[in-house]
């Protein structure tokens, strides 16, 4: 197809939102005022001055941000190169989703929305949207597959005592791909009052862009931080996980015009990427379109969506951002995958060696550090998205079976 | 001329459209149902094609999809299960269904066959106005069927008049933005309806989503040409008595006077 223009620039989609062929809005006309008055004016909220220093304000004083870029000392002998995290799971709430709920609570004020609705997998990102909803006094109605409730009570429990109403979605596979049809179900019934936070960079145009934009402050970041110690804001490669891809879509968002910077995103293999379990959707998946955009999804030969499997809660999806996407058709990103298992003892292997309990996504990231072959020289930089303590349960019963 | 715009120009008031998935509630079902359907009295059906992910329906619609996909249903399936519909099947046949599994099967191939078994018109609301323009419309106009966009009351004038212009066969009144099966505050409706109906539009309107019964069927065609009516005979359907008579007394129901 080439009716959408090629990019030229990665962070900069087409008006309608293409990224290449992926993207769009393909969503049902009761969406249509909604969507279309956020495309007419996020942007210009995002760029309005009073805009940034609210967001600035909290993200410094409320998320904590910055976050560090720690030097991983042991990490970096044992891989033989020059590792370094970025510390997201320092933030409040203790993933990078906050990055996102921060500046959409105070973009859906601006919007005059009185409620918010979010979808959410982990529950990370459901925890950080009733973070900022109580925090500005938001009515808060979180969607859940009904099994991500079960995998992720702690998460569930955090929601409600932030006075969130959370919904459990029965549908389907009851994982995030079916939280994200209530989610969007729910919104076309109360479109005037309501501001969908979606919480990764999937959806219809423009959440794919925005929530990029709100993320992209990791990388902002990390520039800065990479050339104070090492006299150069770029590193050979960053890593991140994916599953809709917003961790990785905010680590690589500054660094995509730079050709030299190898960008790797890790799927959740599950059981292994052909063992019909598994989430690793640019290797199983087709063009396709999922929650109202064009992307890479895992479907049948009839086109009907296939349930994912991932240990991680997180990345236990069929799709994938149309950003990443494109990075996957353009060959500008380095697709990897990283199995339940492999995740699972590198949770416990990162614990040990560097005093750092990581959640059970980024684990993924980590997995494939040894397959990347790496030089001494490199300077790597991976995205610590979230931390480990959501997922004790799991990482409790993996201890009861050593 | 097709045989939407024939049967509008034969009966252009309390035109009754009745939404039915096909492959429910049993994979052959679906001749059964529309013939059910003519005998007793609806004028257009409207054949669902099951999805995984139907995000504009609620949880009845939902159900039915799923129940068909269990039973089986598939695109080729349906094609070949309306091989013979025509000629006993005389009313017209429109098909709704989400991009994704029509993509997968390929929508050239896709409009052709639906075309050749003698489908009239294509119901497709993830499809927007923008990439129906740009990419996808070109194929169905040239396969020769019938397009019927969604309007909602939240739809500015000039993008109405715009997907009026693009349709044919008939518009789709969406009675509030909200899925299938929720119920409807009429008197906000009619306003709408109202305004829809000064319009002086190129196509006849049917409303669809809320309307389950003689009320509130009686109620939109005030205005309208006529009414979708869908999760209400599904819910209809589910109670497993025989097809014939469910639907014969849901349709009585439904246009008694």
């Amino acid at each position: 197809m080439h009716l959408f223009n090629e990019l030229t620039n990665y962070q900069q989609p087409t008006e309608e939102g293409y990224y290449g062929q992926y993207g769009g809005a393909y969503i049902p006309e009761m969406l249509y005022s909604n969507v279309e008055t956020l495309k007419n004016q996020y942007l210009q909220i995002m760029d309005d001055p009073a805009f940034k220093a609210e967001v600035a304000a909290l993200l410094k004083d409320y998320v904590g941000r910055p976050t560090p870029l720690f030097y991983a000392e042991r990490l970096s002998a044992e891989i033989g190169a020059k590792i370094y995290l970025k510390r997201e799971d320092l933030c409040h709430t203790g993933a990078h989703k906050i990055n996102n709920t921060v500046g959409q609570i105070i973009l859906a004020q601006r919007l005059g929305k009185k409620k918010i609705i979010a979808e959410t997998g982990a529950g990370q990102h459901g925890v950080a949207t009733a973070t900022v909803c109580a925090l500005k006094g938001m009515e808060c109605v979180v969607y859940m597959g009904e099994k991500d409730i079960e995998r992720q009570a702690p998460n569930v429990a955090r929601m409600k005592m932030l006075g969130a109403t959370v919904v459990p979605a029965k549908s389907g596979s009851k994982t995030l791909k079916d939280a994200t049809n209530e989610a969007i179900r729910a919104w076309i019934n109360e479109p005037d009052t309501t501001h969908y936070i979606i919480g990764s960079v999937v959806g219809p145009h423009p959440y794919p862009d925005m929530v990029a934009r709100f993320q992209s402050v990791i990388s902002a970041e990390m520039r800065t931080q990479l050339k104070a110690v090492t006299g150069s804001a770029l590193p050979t490669h960053v890593v991140a996980c994916v599953g809709g891809g917003s961790n990785a879509a905010g680590a690589f968002y500054h660094y995509l015009n730079e050709p030299t910077v190898e960008l790797v995103a890790v799927e959740a293999a599950g059981h292994g990427v052909h063992s019909g379990m598994s989430a690793a959707t640019t290797q199983l998946g087709s063009t396709g379109i999922l929650h109202g955009s064009k992307s890479i999804v895992m479907q049948t030969k009839d086109g009907q969506v296939v349930e994912p499997h991932s240990i991680s809660a997180g990345l236990d999806y069929p799709g994938i951002g149309p950003l990443h996407a494109f990075l996957y058709a353009s060959k500008r990103g380095t697709f990897m995958s990283a199995t339940d298992e492999a995740a699972l003892q590198w949770a416990f292997h990162l614990s040990e060696i560097e005093g750092i309990i990581p959640a059970l996504e980024t684990a993924h990231a980590f997995a494939v550090l040894p397959e990347m072959n790496l030089k001494l020289t490199d300077v790597v930089i991976v995205c610590l998205s979230g931390r480990g303590d959501k997922d004790l349960a799991t990482y409790m019963q993996a201890m009861d079976m050593k | 001329m097709s045989r939407l715009s024939e049967l509008f120009e034969q009966k252009n008031k309390r035109v009754l459209n009745v939404y039915c998935t096909a492959g429910y509630p049993h994979l052959n079902s679906t001749m059964e149902v529309m013939e059910s359907l003519q005998k007793n009295g609806a004028d257009i059906i409207e054949l669902g094609m099951p999805y995984s992910d139907p995000l504009a329906d609620g949880e009845v619609i939902q159900n039915s999809s799923l129940i068909a996909l269990n039973n089986g249903m598939t695109i080729d399936a349906l094609f070949e299960q309306l091989e013979k519909m025509r000629p006993s099947i005389h009313i017209p046949v429109v098909l709704m269904g989400y991009m994704n599994p029509i993509l997968q099967y390929g929508l050239e191939d896709f409009c052709k066959k639906a075309k050749s078994v003698g489908v009239d018109g294509l119901i497709l609301p993830d499809l927007p106005l923008f990439e129906f323009e740009q990419v996808y419309g070109a194929t169905i106009k040239s396969n020769d069927l019938d397009f019927i966009f969604l309007v909602t009351p939240e739809t500015p004038e000039t993008r109405l008049r715009k997907l009026d212009s693009l349709s044919s066969g008939f518009l789709y009144a969406v009675s509030s933005s909200a899925t299938t099966g929720t119920d409807k505050d009429f008197t906000k409706v009619a306003m709408y309806l109202e305004r829809l109906k000064s319009m002086q539009l190129k196509n006849p309107f049917l409303v669809g989503f809320g309307i389950k019964d003689k009320a509130s069927f009686d109620a939109v065609n005030v205005f309208a040409n006529g009414a979708i009516i869908g999760s209400a005979y599904i819910q209809a359907l589910s109670k497993e008595k025989d097809v014939e008579t469910t639907t014969k007394t849901f349709l009585e129901g439904v246009l008694s006077n």
